[in-house]
């Protein structure tokens, strides 16, 4: 008998391995799988612009000779008492709850030595936070948890949450294993329980409203913060406009990359837009009403480095906000944990079971042996660092553009390396003058 | 006796006036005139001091208010006394949409009746309805107590936590997990204090009325659950 040789096993591109292991979960279990972080599939993202540098129509300036500087002006619109910051990278929103009370802490200190804000979250304002942080940002969510008008007053500036990039249009969810008696005394809810966020205001609809409650949150504070309206990557273009009309001194911008303490993984992946899609959006928006750096853009989802802080400056966006970033510099998934990582049945770097506040590095818990394994103070140092790094690397590229602020970056700058990437950012592909949907068909 | 003129003098000048109120103040009694609708009257006033309001306000009047009495001679617009924290509003009229919305304490009385949403996400404030209530009231109301002489509309605490209701009349439909509950007699004391103080203690009886609370069973999810919600 011949022996021919055999077709290999081939697997599915639709059905892959992790789809087919995924249906299995689902059919064993009954239940979703719910995970934090961001996106985690391949989007165009800041990996596909470069920078042009300079050459004979542009010159440079001397790295760390000329001054290329950083800082920047928030809720210069209304807020009779704007903020200054040092660096254009700020901490976003991260609750009480889903953190720990020493890592938020630790945010603060980090931000506080680089210059920077830092922002609450879902939950209330935390004797942490405000004590550590300089400049504070106090969200202004769905839930309402722990609001109350002397924190109002005790803010920097004031977040409005309308969504956030991992999920816009969900609410949020803490899961029962989190809910410890502090957390649920700041919430007013019982201890132990699964606790939803909403996903929209309990007393306001639309943009009419909207205007109406930012008065009122005016009203309230007398007029010195800085109102941010905070949207995640669905309709930018009319969600700055509505924002904006709405009398917002700051958009904050977040697309699909950026994180969430939890929530459906198949909403992480299918809901939203990447946030090179988002930024030209929102510019053009503030651009058409003449209000650009008139009310200032803060850009966040999968921002890890000052590439990516230059890209999304030279995209018109005012200063950035991080996340994820800011809990890996903490030292989230350090691969030193990896024997417990491997107990949870996961990895170092892939870790994302954030609400079962289980961290083997003590950040998203409110376990108090594992919160005790993180030190706040060196939590804090490690982020100062992260934070200057980016600033210097943000600094080296703008002064390679010739630009003596970071500000001053645009988008003749860049070009792209994929015509998605050309096409979401509106710079042309590389070596070309080519911009997809411009000159008919764009938006 | 201060009283304001709204319509003269601004909502920025009312609003800075209330805020500098502090500690004992000799200034305890104001009146306003002329509000006409407007938003956020006597919003954020953190002081005991009594205001009146002499005609009908617009969104988020007493919004954030501590320790003031605040009493509207007329309706209220949406958002009445939300994230009230202490102190008492008294609404003569009717009260639109999410009255006492989030509200952490202090007694929300309407004398009238209140529209849709009324003590959504409620986190301790206590609020008494002399009429009816409309649908989704005390929506994933948290605690504190909603006491309505009237009726209720359609999915009355949805997704409800730990806040009491209490309803004399019919009660259209009951949301996710709120079912209804005895009614012992440390809850006829509670509904006795509470329509005293709601200045509705000639009008009902705590007998005549019905609790409803929750269920608890969707406080931890259950997929067997998905088609409560």
């Amino acid at each position: 008998m011949t022996d021919f040789p055999r077709t290999p096993p081939r697997f599915s591109a639709t059905f892959t391995p992790a789809v087919n292991a995924e249906i299995r979960r689902a059919a064993a279990t009954g239940i979703y799988d719910i995970r934090g972080g961001g996106t985690k599939r391949h989007l165009p993202h800041f990996d596909d612009l470069l920078f042009l540098g300079a050459s004979i129509s542009r010159y440079p300036l001397e790295g760390y000779r000329e001054k290329c500087a950083t800082d920047v002006w928030l809720g210069t619109r209304f807020a009779k008492k704007p903020i200054h910051l040092d660096i254009p990278v700020t901490i976003a929103g991260m609750s009480f709850g889903a953190l720990s009370g020493p890592a938020k802490e630790a945010l603060g200190r980090g931000a506080t030595a680089a210059g920077t804000s830092t922002t609450t979250g879902d939950g209330g304002m935390t004797e942490e936070e405000r004590g550590h942080s300089k400049t504070l940002v106090y969200q202004y969510l769905p839930s309402r948890y722990g609001m109350n008008p002397d924190d109002l007053r005790r803010a920097d500036a004031i977040e409005v949450v309308v969504g956030q990039g991992a999920k816009p249009g969900g609410g949020g969810m803490l899961l029962g294993q989190k809910i410890s008696d502090r957390v649920a005394n700041m919430r007013n809810l019982p201890k132990g329980i699964d606790q939803r966020s909403a996903c929209r205001h309990p007393d306001w609809t639309g943009p009419d409203d909207l205007e109406i409650k930012i008065m009122e949150l005016r009203e309230i504070t007398d007029w010195e913060k800085p109102i941010y309206v905070k949207v995640g990557g669905a309709r930018p273009y009319y969600d700055t406009a509505l924002a904006v009309k709405a009398g917002a001194d700051v958009v904050v911008l977040d697309g699909m990359q950026g994180g969430t303490a939890a929530t459906q993984d198949v909403f992480i992946e299918h809901v939203g837009m990447p946030i090179l899609a988002c930024i030209p959006q929102a510019v053009k928006a503030l651009q058409d009403l003449g209000m650009h750096r008139k009310v200032q853009l803060i850009v966040s989802g999968g921002i890890r480095s000052g590439a990516d802080v230059a890209k999304a400056m030279a995209l018109g966006a005012d200063a950035v906000a991080i996340g994820t970033a800011a809990l890996i510099a903490l030292g989230d998934n350090d691969p030193k944990w990896e024997e417990e990582y491997q107990k949870l049945g996961t990895t170092a770097d892939a870790y994302d079971d954030w609400h079962e506040g289980r961290d083997p590095a003590g950040i998203t818990t409110q376990d108090p042996e594992l919160s005790k394994r993180f030190d706040p103070v060196l939590g804090g140092r490690r982020l100062k660092n992260y934070l200057k790094v980016m600033t210097l690397e943000a600094q080296t590229i703008a002064r390679a553009c010739g630009k003596n602020h970071l500000h001053n970056l645009e988008p003749e700058d860049l070009v792209s390396l994929t015509i998605e990437a050309a096409a979401m950012a509106g710079v042309p592909l590389a070596g070309t003058n080519w911009i997809p949907g411009r000159n008919g068909g764009g938006w | 006796m201060q009283t304001f003129d709204l319509g003269k003098e601004g909502l920025r000048a009312l609003n800075s006036s209330l805020h500098a109120l502090k500690g004992q103040t000799n200034m305890t009694a104001w009146e306003v005139i002329n509000p006409k609708g407007a938003h956020a009257i006597a919003a954020g006033v953190d002081a005991p001091v009594e205001i009146t309001v002499r005609g009908s306000t617009g969104y988020y009047c007493a919004g954030m208010n501590k320790q003031a009495t605040i009493r509207i001679k007329g309706s209220a617009g949406p958002g009445v006394a939300e994230n009230m924290m202490s102190g008492t509003v008294i609404i003569d009229g009717n009260a639109s949409q999410y009255a006492g919305a989030t509200g952490r304490g202090g007694l929300l009385v309407i004398k009238g009746n209140a529209s849709s949403r009324c003590g959504v996400s409620m986190k301790g404030i206590d609020i008494v309805v002399h009429g009816s209530i409309g649908h989704m009231s005390a929506f994933m109301a948290q605690s504190g107590n909603l006491v309505v002489l009237g009726d209720a509309g359609d999915a009355l605490g949805d997704s409800l936590y730990e806040a009491r209701l209490f309803v004399r009349g019919s009660v259209k439909s009951l949301g996710a997990d709120c079912i209804e509950k005895e009614m012992r007699p440390e809850h006829l004391a509670l509904l006795a204090d509470l329509l005293k103080r709601g200045e509705a203690d000639g009008k009902a009886k705590p007998e005549e009325f019905k609790r409803y609370g929750s269920a608890r069973k969707l406080y931890n999810f259950n997929i067997d659950n998905a088609s409560s919600y």
